[in-house]
């Protein structure tokens, strides 16, 4: 599939001389799902907002279906909808109208019945005329999804969509995305819960200091950083793992009453079998056994903290 | 240029207005009628004539003038400061328009409503005194054109201002006293020589002068210099609106 968004080594220093992006290179495919993790202040709403036009990037470039987004603003801009992190709109204005004039603003036609499907997609349709003020929290955000996609945009993005918002919701908001994604928009989303990526994401790029730390398929990611534990349950605690079994590099945990043993899902051979045959000759009785495999969170912990051990040890080297 | 998108920006600032409307136009006809109460009745009644004409009359341009320039900058200000402050200015900024497009929509709309409120204070004024206007051509340009140049002023200010504090600052302790010293209330040859020359160098009485020229043939400063005046100080504030959106100042930094 040909990349509808290329980034090409974009730069964005703040006036204090605070450096938001240090040179982020992305492709993102037409149609796919793809989930910008980071911690706060990694530079992931820079990054939206330097290529929604927002803010000017210092250097670099961002194509957007082909145009570029500076020389070519009016095209490139017209394919993407955004959805801020905050909420962001003027109280006193009905629902309907704060749509209509999303629309109105990137210069497309006025269309009521495309208007009105989006408002029911999202529920909002019943409180079409409603003042935003009088809105709940999570009716705001729907509203925000709502004049993003007034104007058919062919990108997405979702700043942080389900920041602060209930599980319920979060739940309606990831169907929705799945829904868009189904008519052929390409969805880009920031978030800091792992859960999201995990559950909605095709892709996920880690963003932390304003570097791209890695983009890879979700699935190829857990199983290339995955490791997978297996938790050998014992009938009776023992105080020491025995000798036989000190090749296997085990970790006694739950007071003895446990053995764990990490591998890695991609090995060739895992080395379950000859642990198992190893635990019964040793005399040890099993009474359970369970696998657990690491989640995004840990990978994402382990990149994210490994980055800052990085950046320590070299402004650690340049004092 | 995006019409849709102007024409959007346009709508959505004039319904704010008409949601105040009763604002809007109340307080300009109290405070007309209040003007003409203490300024034509009291004290005109003691000045009588100035350069021949009424004393009434004769600040008839001048308040206008006050209220047109004061009601643009604040609109204008207000209008784009709102969205800053709310923060959905990121539509506007992500959406697929230029400069003159934005521009375009929030000056056009602010300078709408001071026409109107300038339009509502001259008839209140025609309730009060017998006002005759000598070159109808020239008054409607002259207003016109200061809606629009100090809408743009109002627009610069609006992005200057990063709290409500500062939305203030300019209007009251800059325009203010401009325009009351810009020869609103009295003609620049009743001041003393010395500040008769000092007065040349405030804008607003080129506006003054020029507008009162088209209600009563009179002016303190010739009329093409006041034409010119307003001409240059319109093309400057679009000079630095260009500059503010082609460097992002305080707007995309």
């Amino acid at each position: 599939m040909a990349a509808i968004l290329s980034i090409h080594e974009l730069r964005k220093t703040y006036e204090g001389g605070f450096q938001a992006l240090k040179g982020v290179s992305l492709d993102i495919e037409e149609g796919e799902i793809l989930a910008l993790l980071g911690p706060n202040g990694a530079g992931k709403t820079t990054l939206i907002s330097t290529i929604c036009g927002i803010t000017n990037g210092t250097s670099g470039s961002v194509s957007v279906g082909g145009f570029d987004n500076v020389t070519h603003f009016r095209r490139a801009r017209a394919l993407i909808g955004l959805v801020p992190q905050e909420i962001t709109l003027e109280p006193f204005t009905g629902v309907l109208d704060t749509v209509t004039f999303s629309r109105g603003l990137f210069g497309k036609p006025a269309n009521p019945a495309l208007v009105e499907e989006i408002l029911r997609k999202l529920s909002l349709w019943e409180k079409r005329d409603s003042r935003i003020m009088d809105l709940s929290g999570g009716m705001k955000r729907r509203v925000l999804i709502a004049k993003a996609l007034a104007h058919e945009p062919r990108i997405l993005f979702l700043d942080e969509p389900t920041a602060g918002v209930d599980v319920e919701l979060r739940k309606d908001m990831w169907e929705i995305v799945q829904e868009l994604k189904a008519d052929g928009v390409t969805i880009i989303l920031t978030t800091h819960y792992i859960e999201e990526a995990e559950a909605i994401a095709d892709r996920v790029g880690v963003i932390a200091n304003g570097e791209l730390l890695l983009v890879e398929e979700k699935d190829q990611l857990m199983a290339r950083m995955g490791q997978k534990q297996l938790e050998v349950q014992l009938s009776a605690p023992v105080s020491a793992i025995p000798e036989s079994l000190a090749q296997h590099s085990l970790q006694l945990v739950n007071d003895g009453k446990a053995l764990l043993y990490s591998y890695d899902t991609r090995a060739e051979r895992t080395g379950i079998t000859t642990l198992l045959n190893d635990v019964a000759q040793a005399g040890l009785v099993l009474a359970d056994v369970q696998t657990r495999e690491s989640s995004l969170e840990d990978i994402f912990v382990g990149l994210v903290s490994g980055e800052k051990l990085r950046t320590e040890s070299v402004s650690g080297d340049a004092a | 240029m995006n019409w849709t998108a102007v024409a959007t920006i346009y709508r959505a600032e004039m319904a704010r207005f008409w949601r105040t409307f009763l604002q809007s136009f109340i307080s300009p006809v109290l405070s007309t009628s209040l003007y003409f109460v203490v300024f034509g009745s009291a004290i005109g009644s003691r000045i009588q004539e100035v350069d021949g004409v009424e004393y009434g009359a004769f600040i008839v341009p001048g308040l206008v003038m006050l209220s047109v320039i004061t009601q643009s900058i604040s609109n204008a200000s207000f209008g784009i400061f709102f969205p800053k402050f709310i923060g959905n200015i990121y539509e506007i900024l992500s959406a697929p328009i230029n400069f003159l497009e934005v521009v375009a929509g929030f000056v056009g709309a602010a300078a709408t409503k001071s026409l109107f409120i300038g339009t509502v204070i001259l008839c209140t004024a025609s309730l009060f005194v017998d006002l005759a206007v000598q070159h109808p051509l020239a008054m409607v340009a002259f207003l016109v054109l200061t809606c629009l140049s100090f809408s743009l002023m109002g627009f610069i200010i609006g992005i200057w201002a990063r709290n409500f504090e500062q939305l203030q600052l300019v209007p009251l302790l800059v325009v203010t006293p401009l325009v009351f010293l810009g020869g609103s209330f009295y003609s620049i040859s009743m001041l003393p020589p010395f500040w008769q020359t000092i007065t040349h160098f405030n804008p607003v009485v080129y506006l003054v002068s020029g507008f009162r020229w088209a209600f009563f043939g009179q002016a303190d400063v010739p009329v093409l210099l006041s034409l010119c005046a307003i001409g240059g100080f319109t093309l400057a504030c679009m000079g630095v609106i260009w500059w503010i959106f082609k460097t992002g100042w305080r707007i995309r930094a």
